[in-house]
């Protein structure tokens, strides 16, 4: 199972990782890529867009099934990677280094409620 | 518990991806499903299907009992081997399902069904054999394995793969079957790619998938086996019809047979008392998006359902099966709700890729 070390988890397979000026980048997991299959569509949001922890803001299709990706806390959306959204099977490629969206945190302790590696990998198992 | 194939230990061993389907543990994809999509397309691939169930009819009155049964006519079969696609329906003209039946001669036919719905299948025909009292015995071939080879080269290969098939199987015509030892050839599919589905003793089911294997025929999952069939337009049992819907209004009045008027089949009455009031096109999607099962469509001519839908691996487009109103044309253009957006699809024949070509 690859779940990177220095990448923070939600239960809804989200990674994140924690950039040096506080934002956060967010993909999905190598777990999530491998249920889904191969990825053919993704619907990500706009920068500027407030967004809730939990909150479904994002959406990945497979050839299989279509699924939401959520806020793993509440902040702004920053960013997305336009080259995912053209290329959607770089997230079976390598589901790390293919990132979604970026996110500027409400509040930047928040991201210390989120599961770390082990945490992630328990919650799979 | 989930039920077992004869090969599940080779889908596992092989690392495939495992789901439950219908009660049964099923491979969907041994990695990925897209290229195994592209290997039937362009080369071969196989499926294992044991999961569907073979019934096995003999006996003097079997004719006239299918005859009775299902809503094609299973007189029109005369060559040996010859199969034929119909649907089996309720009293009130409901899809309980589809099935083949293989002619082999007129007391002895080969019918295979759906896995999903075999209990209530067999149960179905059982009670009609004992209600019409004919001299027809039903057996259950729960001893019997299914693999599916498909593809532009899977005829070849199946050759290859078993010596002396070859003579059996080579002048069979689509849609026709023949025994070959303890195997059943028949020259069918579910992907519009040639190929074959051998029906074969449960024993030798692994030592036959190992054998294609090393013949170059590559295995493939559910998942590819589904993408494949929308794009060929074939029907999935429980998404594009179930026993709330008639085959008029499935885009199946193909398999329906009125032309003896002599015949009576169950179903029958209530069919040609409700004629059809949908019909069954294709969409492809021209915004981007994938189109799945249960969206609505917007149509000049009132609304209508997708009932299948998928990304197309081979025209690299979301594809739909949709019901929609009589009078909507190939050709024009329609709004999906995907997710509340209401996104372009343009209507064409519930038929997309066959033999590896696009037809839209």
């Amino acid at each position: 199972m690859n779940i990177p070390g220095n990448l923070r988890y939600t239960t809804s397979h989200e990674w994140v990782r924690v950039e040096a000026d506080g934002s956060l980048t967010i993909g999905v997991t190598d777990h999530a890529q491998e249920a889904l299959g191969d990825v053919v569509f993704l619907e990500l949001p706009d920068a500027g867009r407030a967004v809730a922890a939990g909150e479904a803001i994002a959406v990945i299709e497979s050839v299989k099934a279509a699924s939401d990706i959520y806020a793993p806390v509440a902040g702004e959306i920053i960013g997305s990677n336009q080259e995912a959204v053209d290329a959607p099977e770089a997230v079976n490629a390598d589901a790390y280094a293919t990132w979604l969206f970026k996110l500027k945190p409400a509040n930047a302790a928040d991201v210390d409620a989120l599961l770390d590696a082990a945490g992630y990998e328990a919650a799979i198992g | 518990m989930p039920q077992h194939t004869p090969l599940h230990a080779a889908h596992v061993a092989a690392g495939a991806r495992m789901v439950d389907f219908a009660g049964w543990d099923m491979p969907v994809n041994y990695g990925s499903q897209i290229e195994e999509h592209h290997a039937v397309r362009r080369d071969a691939g196989m499926f294992d299907v044991s999961h569907m169930l073979a019934l096995d009819l003999a006996g003097a009155g079997s004719k006239s009992f299918l005859r009775g049964l299902i809503a094609n006519d299973v007189a029109k079969l005369v060559e040996p081997g010859k199969a034929l696609y119909s649907c089996m329906l309720t009293p009130e003209g409901g899809v309980i399902d589809d099935l083949i039946v293989y002619y082999l001669s007129d007391t002895t036919w080969r019918i295979v069904v759906n896995a999903g719905t075999a209990d209530k299948d067999v149960a179905w025909m059982q009670a009609r054999l004992a209600e019409g009292g004919f001299d027809a015995a039903l057996t259950v071939r729960r001893d019997l394995a299914m693999i599916a080879v498909q593809g532009p080269n899977a005829r070849a290969k199946t050759w290859s793969a078993l010596p002396g098939s070859e003579a059996a199987s080579a002048g069979l015509k689509p849609f026709q079957a023949a025994a070959w030892g303890d195997f059943f050839i028949a020259r069918t599919g579910y992907t519009g790619e040639d190929g074959f589905e051998l029906t074969l003793p449960a024993d030798q089911a692994a030592a036959t998938w190992s054998a294609l294997v090393a013949a170059g025929v590559k295995p493939c999952g559910l998942g590819a086996r589904d993408t494949l069939r929308l794009e060929a337009g074939m029907a999935l049992y429980g998404n594009d019809m179930d026993e709330s819907i008639s085959p008029l209004d499935a885009g199946l009045a193909w398999t329906v047979d009125f032309s003896d008027a002599s015949r009576d089949f169950v179903g029958k009455a209530a069919l040609l008392a409700k004629p059809a009031s949908r019909q069954v096109l294709g969409l492809v999607l021209e915004d981007k998006g994938v189109l799945r099962a249960h969206q609505a469509v917007f149509t000049a001519q009132g609304e209508g359902e997708t009932t299948s839908g998928t990304f197309s691996p081979t025209l690299e487009k979301a594809i739909a099966m949709a019901r929609l109103p009589l009078g909507v044309a190939v050709g024009e253009q329609v709004e999906v709700d995907i997710r509340g957006k209401r996104l372009k699809a343009r209507v064409v024949k519930a038929s997309f890729v066959r033999k590896g070509q696009a037809l839209i």
